[in-house]
């Protein structure tokens, strides 16, 4: 039910951990639903420097993580919140239905720690 | 990865060859429809109802009181609905519990929309169902009592015989479904005080998209599949020749195998038990400690997510279940686990083992070798990972 693709990043998740002193932080999602992702960001001249995160959940949550950081590395923060779920699921070729919340958490979660960066500065 | 262990048997369980070798024939040479007059029709009629002998006398039937079916989801329906419907002028209630299988839940909520009432009894921190409050549900209008064998997720063994003395002294059926447990510990349906009993073949060895029903004589049932006048009027429809006959052989190992291999299974269970509690920190096991199904090791591995466990295991080689939400194509865990009164933050690690003829020690000593990293690389990639340490 799973692409190739989702499981190489479950198996071998890419910036797994925290950035030392995050420019931002990102929590999404609660133990309750299942899934919680944490993501840090340090952010250089107005790109994303660095991002890693943290996330407890199913496969797809994993790997939607996973790839998120892949996506947003290196890009000006304005490209890196655009990315959508559907961007996440992509990257991924493809997400079962009833998995694309879990691509959501991760957008969102991308999206808050931008937000947190900007309302710091 | 070289090794393939399966240890998901509850969800159903590779058919032994001497199976297959007795349904072969009844493909291909011995084709005939049991309703035929002819001699091919009457040999097949005969290979049913000596099926029907075997499967009786297992459960300790008279063989007129068992009706063949494509299954347990179809047994169940039919015990559920079959009963309701032929007992509407008595009344419309029904008891069951919140741990039941989806094919006794959701024939109860298609009745609860058509104005039956539902209770559902509650459950201890075990699964286990407490006679006295079945007591208390029956009223005038109770038709049916419906309560599991044994859970299929958590393997805690429901206190049929005590149940069934209430159901008898108060005249209201009593119906088990006993997927997880025919072929498996005894289910003799006079000990168990059971009207109505159901049976899936694919679960004890034997092929797919075959069970039964057991229907205690003078039990008022209707049947819910109407056509030919197969199983006495009870179940339309051709008989499943070769699959009945796969039954049959299958419950003929389990009276060969069944004790010594419960006795087994049951070693290797605490052995596996006892193992992820010793080697991982805050593994809790779900279901009774000791009134379980021998092959059912379950526990909720707080801090990592079942998912997650389960596709971590396969690539290790085995296969495993979980009652995780992300397994069931829902948002929400496992519906035993909450009603167990586990929260939903730790129903989410569930880990189901399953365990049967071709586990051995070798097997367990393996899970027990690989699950312990796989669930500190989850807990180290968990935000929570902190939290769950301090709750230790």
């Amino acid at each position: 039910m799973y692409s190739e693709k989702v499981m190489e990043h479950f198996r071998n998740p890419r910036n797994v951990g925290e950035v030392e002193n995050p420019d931002g932080v990102g929590e999404v999602g609660n133990p309750t639903c299942g899934d919680m992702m944490r993501i840090t960001i340090k952010v250089k001249d107005d790109k994303i420097e660095d991002v890693k995160f943290k996330t407890l959940g199913c496969g797809a949550a994993i790997a939607t993580s996973s790839m998120i950081t892949e996506l947003a590395i290196g890009k000006p923060l304005e490209d890196a919140e655009k990315i959508s779920r559907q961007d996440i699921a992509d990257a991924l070729d493809g997400l079962p239905a009833q998995k694309m919340h879990c691509s959501v958490l991760a957008a969102d979660g991308l999206r808050e720690a931008i937000a947190d960066y900007r309302s710091k500065k | 990865m070289d090794r393939l262990i399966y240890l998901d048997y509850a969800a159903t369980t590779p058919m032994r060859p001497e199976v297959l070798e007795a349904m072969m024939p009844y493909f291909t040479e011995d084709f005939g429809n049991p309703s035929s007059l002819y001699t091919l029709g009457r040999q097949a009629r005969g290979a049913v109802e000596d099926a029907r002998d075997r499967v009786a006398a297992f459960m300790g039937a008279d063989p007129r009181e068992v009706v063949f079916t494509s299954g347990g989801t179809e047994s169940d329906n039919m015990a559920i609905k079959g009963v309701a419907f032929a007992n509407e002028k008595k009344g419309n209630h029904i008891i069951t519990t919140p741990i039941e299988h989806h094919a006794v839940l959701e024939p109860c909520h298609f009745l609860a929309k058509r104005g039956y009432e539902i209770t559902y009894l509650p459950v201890d921190e075990h699964g286990m169902v407490d006679p006295a409050d079945v007591e208390k549900a029956i009223t005038d209008k109770t038709v049916l009592v419906s309560i599991m064998h044994a859970n299929n997720e958590v393997g805690t063994i429901e206190p049929l015989e005590e149940i069934s003395k209430i159901t008898r002294a108060r005249g209201v059926y009593l119906h088990t479904d006993a997927v997880q447990t025919f072929g498996h510990i005894p289910t003799n349906v006079n000990e168990l005080g059971v009207d109505l009993l159901s049976v899936s073949a694919h679960k004890l060895y034997g092929p797919k998209g075959v069970g039964a029903l057991y229907v205690r004589k003078g039990t008022r049932m209707v049947p819910t599949a109407h056509g030919g006048s197969q199983e006495n009027n009870r179940r339309a429809g051709t008989h499943n020749v070769a699959g009945i006959v796969g039954l049959a052989k299958a419950v003929e190992i389990a009276e060969r195998e069944m004790a010594s291999e419960a006795k087994r299974l049951t070693e290797l269970r605490d052995r596996l038990l006892h193992g992820m509690v010793d080697k991982i920190p805050n593994a809790r096991p779900t279901g009774h400690p000791t009134k379980r199904l021998p092959n059912n090791a379950s526990a909720c591995l707080v801090g990592a997510e079942g998912e997650a466990m389960l596709l971590s295991l396969d690539m290790e080689g085995v296969s495993s279940s979980s009652g995780s939400a992300c397994t069931s194509g829902t948002l929400e865990p496992s519906h035993v686990l909450l009603a167990m009164g586990i929260p939903a933050e730790i129903a989410h690690s569930s880990l189901r083992l399953t365990l049967g003829d071709k586990t051995t020690k070798e097997d367990i000593d393996y899970v027990l070798e690989i699950l312990p990293p796989i669930i500190e690389r989850l807990r180290a990639m968990s935000p929570l990972d902190e939290a769950w340490k301090g709750k230790q």
